[in-house]
């Protein structure tokens, strides 16, 4: 006679598929970033939906000492001004020249009372210093010290409103990064203007740069000049997101 | 004789063509940064534990204006890249998560069914008669001549194929799983992962490493599917007879 079996195969698939579908309907529950159809999109979006779902959202990242602080690579473009590049920045030139004295940070979008702030109205907000881990996206790492006001400060000057689900970064290289507001409201998200113990190098962002501690290098924008807060996905022609690059760098 | 049971069949082929995948844009994210490293730093500025030479970016060697960070003579350097990187990291990426989805998904499966009915034990643990040292000297002695037994179409299988199983099955993949998981930042926010292997670049050369481990496996398991009838193995595993 054939022993009775505790649990059936076709229970046990359907147990093992149930995360799987309250994964899928929690993402659906609010608007996910656009996969223009392609596979490798919906892989990311996947991902991204699974991280809102099953991590802490204010989870921090190790911090480590000064000791740590370790030889850190500039890639990318390290000189917005310099005229030798693609589409050098005369403006970032301007802007250098005068030991950045001009240099205005907007913050404007969804916001009740949009906002330009100098580096010093910057240095004026309280301020967060940490020492953390640099991820890029080709394998490599280093660690640094970053002080700077988290983005949250910046945003309530500027009063979020409600509606609000997207803060892009706009770059004086002409670069554009979009991050949501779990990450944009994170403590350890800066808009950080020393590194190290001194101003941030000019081949490292200066004045000032996002830090995104919680995902790869490139979603922490190097020069910053612009915050645009949205209620929509930032479809930004400028973003790396068109080039092929998962928008979604938590992994 | 019984064949392979569907959801074997199924997770196995799912499993293959998800292994593929990853091997294929994981070796393609290798090559944006071919060294690796101990610890939780490590960049074209500090040394390398080991330096593949699998890409152009192998010792490119193109940094300019190092300068150091700290006013002392151990202070560490920044330096800025001149060199055009070779970088299909874009697609690379995403291809790599999203067939580790597949293979998560297959691996759920398999593992689920396997564990909660009797697959496991009656065909992948050893049975307590097979364990002896004469039994495992004959295995070895035959597997180094390449006497493989014709293929069944299905279990049971021999004692180094079930060590062999069990060991990519319940060691090596989920080691990869571990390790791979550990480099995500956010991830590591959450749960300490990294520490665990002794830095988020440990755990990516242990991921390396398990990769290599899984790329051995492959070839013995092909050449073990040649040697004993590649045409009946693979009617076996797709139709199940």
């Amino acid at each position: 006679m054939r022993k009775p079996v505790a649990i059936t195969r076709r229970q046990a698939l359907l147990a093992g598929l149930m995360p799987v579908g309250s994964l899928i309907l929690t993402g659906c529950s609010k608007e996910l970033p656009p996969t223009y159809g392609h596979i490798l999109r919906m892989g990311d979006t996947f991902t991204y939906a699974a991280h809102h779902a099953l991590l802490p959202k204010q989870a921090l990242v190790k911090e480590f000492s000064r000791n740590d602080i370790s030889s850190f690579p500039a890639i990318g473009v390290t000189d917005p001004g310099d005229p030798k590049i693609r589409r050098p920045s005369h403006a970032y030139r301007a802007l250098q020249r005068d030991g950045f004295r001009d240099f205005r940070l907007s913050v404007d979008g969804l916001v009740a009372k949009p906002t330009s702030l100098s580096l010093s109205d910057l240095q004026r907000l309280p301020s967060r210093t940490q020492i953390t881990k640099h991820m890029c996206e080709e394998g490599w790492t280093a660690i640094a010290e970053w002080t700077g006001v988290p983005l949250s400060r910046v945003l309530d000057v500027a009063g979020v409103q409600p509606a609000a689900r997207f803060v892009t970064f706009l770059s004086l290289d002409g670069r554009a990064e979009s991050i949501d507001m779990l990450d944009a409201l994170h403590p350890q998200t800066l808009l950080a203007y020393g590194m190290n113990g001194a101003e941030i190098p000019v081949r490292h962002g200066a004045p000032v740069r996002a830090r995104v501690e919680r995902q790869m290098g490139y979603k922490s924008v190097k020069y910053v000049q612009q915050i645009v807060v949205s209620d929509t996905f930032p479809d930004s022609s400028t973003g790396i997101i068109k080039a092929g690059w998962a928008w979604y760098a938590g992994i | 004789m019984r064949g392979h049971a569907r959801w074997v069949r199924l997770s196995h082929w799912a499993a293959t063509i998800s292994f593929i995948a990853l091997a294929f844009s994981g070796y393609v994210i290798l090559m944006a940064h071919p060294r690796l490293y101990w610890g939780n730093t490590g960049n074209d500025l500090t040394p390398a534990l080991l330096e593949l030479p699998i890409s152009r970016n192998y010792r490119h060697g193109g940094f300019e204006r190092a300068e150091p960070i700290f006013q002392n003579a151990e202070s560490p350097i920044t330096a800025i890249r001149t060199y055009r990187m070779f970088n299909q990291n874009g697609w690379g990426r995403s291809l790599h998560f999203l067939s580790a989805w597949v293979l998560v998904g297959a691996g759920g499966i398999y593992l689920s069914i396997g564990a909660l009915g009797r697959h496991f034990r009656r065909h992948l643990v050893p049975h307590r008669a097979e364990l002896t040292t004469t039994a495992f000297r004959q295995e070895i002695r035959d597997h180094v001549r390449l006497k493989i037994p014709p293929a069944t179409g299905g279990p049971s299988y021999g004692l180094l194929q079930k060590f062999a199983y069990s060991t990519v099955v319940f060691v090596v993949l989920p080691f990869t799983a571990i390790t791979g998981l550990a480099m995500s930042p956010a991830i590591a926010a959450a749960v300490p992962l990294p520490a665990i292997f002794g830095g988020v670049q440990s755990a990516r050369t242990l991921h390396f490493v398990a990769f290599v481990i899984l790329m051995c496996f492959l070839v013995v398991h092909v050449l073990m599917i040649v040697k004993s009838g590649f045409r009946r193995q693979m009617r076996a595993m797709t139709f199940g007879a």
